[in-house]
């Protein structure tokens, strides 16, 4: 067993759909919210949305933090890396987000900037102890999966004294966008149940959801991001649904568990705090739902070493992405989505990351409505 | 962004290092979140880190239940 291949079994898939078509009533109608851009890949990459009856309809979450870091947060590590002795390490998935003005990190890099990809926050930390002369600074950006790692290479930092190296921190936590997405009532989107987060929920746990599932009586399960997984946590939300219960169940029970990876959280705890305000794309400010720094570690701050001042700035006013981020528009209701918005010219930051909604539906999706609207 | 892979503990090293298989490509990542590791268990990776376990009983587990859900309807 690789935990892998087992769990994209299309025979086992047609078993649960058809257990979902069994239990999902023909009378009423399903919206779930998969939170993860991991969750919306998968459902477009293998056509899971095929599988399910036309009253059970998946909306796209703004769980991809490429799609929702602000473009004023881009401008500010632009600004960084025009520093002459900055060298800035980032994530493969920012160098194509688009700052103000058509600027991208990659064009920046191509301009001369010293931007570098890398895959982990080690490589990082092997760059800065190789050139002890450069400035090195690690972009950061993730949920609570991505945290925990940014976190020990500043310990690692600190063990190996490397004064050259310090984080841009944009970590943002899951809890505080739900939340808000459930507070925003207002712009139509009722959401039923939601599809709660793979690996995040390895750090966190199920326990944060509970609040959820109570509060505002929404059913929460926990699933893998395989595609059986989706499928059978759909199940378990649609008949959550049935029964008029809300509570947070785990369906990735071979990864995580109610109180999540407490060395991880220690980690967390120890080095970051919370801000008492980020800004979100697509969802604007909220209160307490990003985390930075703490003052003990100041001189590993990016923004304080540099006395980098916060940059609001707007997107293409006739980008969506809010929209969809927020659920209430669906890519290709943007004017933009496919005409000049395309993955190799990303207008928004959905188009950039392949966990984007409107990514994943150039990608696969389109294809799909393209096919039934011939066969209507 | 929040990808990660389930990897093969093929060797543990000094400094809280291990070894990996991903699917027989071997990776030098960190284990620095977790404790108890054995050599054999599944982790799941996530840029450069190790962030849980895999249960095997668990995931076989699920797997049943997957097979049994698709029984009961299709039989």
């Amino acid at each position: 067993m690789k935990y892998v291949d087992e769990y994209r079994d299309g025979k086992l898939a047609r078993g649960v759909a058809a257990a979902i078509a069994r239990d999902s009533d023909p009378a009423r109608n399903y919206a779930l919210m998969e939170f993860c851009g991991g969750h919306t890949h998968a459902i477009s990459r293998y056509g899971l949305e095929d599988l399910l009856p036309g009253n059970v309809r998946m909306v796209h979450g703004p769980g991809c933090p490429v799609c929702v870091l602000p473009v004023g947060r881009i401008d500010m590590a632009l600004q960084l890396a025009a520093k002459p002795n900055v060298t800035l390490c980032c994530y493969g998935d920012l160098m194509r987000v688009p700052g103000s003005r058509g600027n991208s990190l990659l064009r920046a890099k191509a301009a001369g900037a010293d931007i570098r990809m890398v895959y982990s926050t080690l490589d990082a930390l092997v760059i800065a102890e190789a050139e002890p002369s450069r400035d090195v600074v690690f972009f950061a950006i993730g949920f609570e999966t991505t945290t925990p790692p940014t976190a020990l290479s500043i310990r690692l930092a600190l063990k190996r004294d490397l004064g050259n190296f310090s984080v841009f921190c944009n970590h943002v936590l899951t809890p505080s966008a739900i939340e808000r997405i459930l507070a925003c009532d207002s712009d139509g989107v009722r959401i039923d149940g939601f599809v709660g987060p793979a690996h995040v929920s390895t750090v966190i746990g199920t326990a944060p959801f509970r609040r959820f599932a109570q509060d505002f009586a929404k059913p929460v399960v926990v699933a893998g991001f395989e595609p059986l997984d989706v499928m059978q946590a759909i199940l378990m939300l649609i008949r959550q649904v049935n029964d008029g219960r809300h509570e947070v169940e785990n369906q990735y029970i071979r990864a995580v568990t109610e109180h999540g990876n407490r060395i991880a959280q220690a980690e967390v705890a120890d080095i970051f705090e919370l801000r008492e305000n980020f800004e979100w794309r697509g969802l604007g400010q909220l209160p307490d739902s990003a985390l930075r720094l703490k003052d003990a570690y100041a001189g590993f701050d990016a923004e304080r070493r540099f006395a980098l001042d916060d940059i609001s700035a707007s997107d293409n006013p006739a980008c969506e992405c809010g929209a969809i981020l927020r659920g209430v528009k669906r890519p290709a209701e943007c004017r933009l989505f496919g005409t000049v918005c395309t993955p190799e010219t990303p207008m928004g930051s959905c188009m950039v990351s392949s966990e984007g909604a409107c990514a994943a539906h150039w990608s696969y999706g389109r294809f799909r409505d393209h096919a039934r609207r011939k066969t209507a | 962004m929040c990808l990660a892979i389930p990897a093969e503990v093929i060797e543990l090293l000094p400094d809280q290092m291990a070894r990996v298989s991903v699917d027989g490509v071997g990776k030098l990542v960190s284990v620095a979140l977790l404790d108890e590791l054995a050599i054999g268990d599944y982790v799941v990776l996530h840029v450069g880190f190790a962030l849980t376990r895999i249960d095997p009983e668990e995931a076989r587990r699920t797997l049943a239940l997957l097979g049994q859900l698709g029984a009961e309807v299709l039989a």
